[in-house]
C-alpha cells in the first residue's frame, strides 16, 4: 500500500465524518461535493473536509479504497455512506441521523464544525523510520 | 450518449420497470440516471448505487460521464 494510499485509509479511520470533495468547506468547488455538506449540515453533524483537488491521485487511491468512482464520498465511523444523492437522500429520511448515532453516540452533535484538512496531515510519524 | 447508457443499464437491470437517462445539461455528459428494479430489494443505497457504476463503468473510466447523479428504488 502507497503511503497516500495508507494515509487516506487513516483519514477515514480516525475522521469521526470525513467528506472527500472538490474543493474545501469554505469554497466548495462542485455542486454534487456542495450538496454533501449541505446534506450534514442539515442534520448540524460537525465534519472533516479532504479536498481532492492538489492531487489527482487522492481521487484515484480513495476510489480503490472505496469501490466508489465518483466524489463527493462521505465516510462515518470509518463506513462509506455515499455520495451526494445517498447523503442527501439520508439526510432527508431521518437516517443520516440514525446513522451518525449508531456510529458515533451523541459525540457527533457538537455545534457542527468544520474544517478542511489534507491527507498528509494524517502521515503516520514513525512510518520513514520503519520502511 | 443517453442512448449508450441507456443500452448498458438495460443490459444490466435487464428486470428493471424502469431505466431512465436524462442528460442535465444537454451538454452529454451531466446525467441523472433513475433504475427502478426488484434487485436493489433488501441491499443498502450503497450497494446499489455500486451496482449502476458498474453498469457504467466503461463510461465512468473514459471520462464520458462528468457528473452523474443516481436514483435507485427496489419496488417489486
Amino acid at each position: 500500500m502507497s503511503e497516500l494510499s495508507e494515509n487516506i485509509q487513516r483519514t477515514i479511520d480516525d475522521e469521526p465524518v470525513v467528506a472527500f470533495i472538490k474543493g474545501t468547506h469554505e469554497q466548495c468547488m462542485c455542486g454534487n461535493s456542495e450538496r454533501a455538506l449541505q446534506a450534514l449540515r442539515s442534520v448540524g453533524a460537525s465534519f472533516t473536509a479532504v479536498d481532492v483537488l492538489p492531487d489527482p491521485a487522492i481521487r484515484q487511491e480513495l476510489s480503490v479504497l472505496s469501490s466508489w468512482p465518483t466524489i463527493p464520498q462521505v465516510f462515518v465511523g470509518g463506513e462509506l455512506v455515499g455520495g451526494a444523492d445517498i447523503v442527501q437522500e439520508l439526510a432527508r429520511s431521518g437516517e443520516l441521523e440514525a446513522k451518525l448515532d449508531e456510529k458515533l453516540g451523541d459525540s457527533w452533535r457538537n455545534g457542527g464544525e468544520e474544517r478542511t484538512i489534507a491527507v498528509s496531515d494524517r502521515r503516520d510519524p514513525f512510518r520513514l523510520a520503519t520502511s | 450518449m443517453s442512448e449508450r447508457l441507456q443500452t448498458l443499464l438495460d443490459q444490466a437491470f435487464p428486470d428493471a420497470r424502469g431505466v431512465d437517462v436524462v442528460d442535465r445539461t444537454g451538454g452529454g455528459d451531466h446525467f441523472h440516471v433513475t433504475v427502478v428494479s426488484p434487485r436493489f430489494q433488501g441491499l443498502s443505497l450503497v450497494e446499489q448505487h455500486r451496482l449502476v457504476y458498474d453498469a457504467l463503468a466503461e463510461p465512468l473510466a473514459d471520462g464520458t460521464i462528468h457528473e452523474l447523479r443516481i436514483t435507485t428504488r427496489g419496488d417489486a
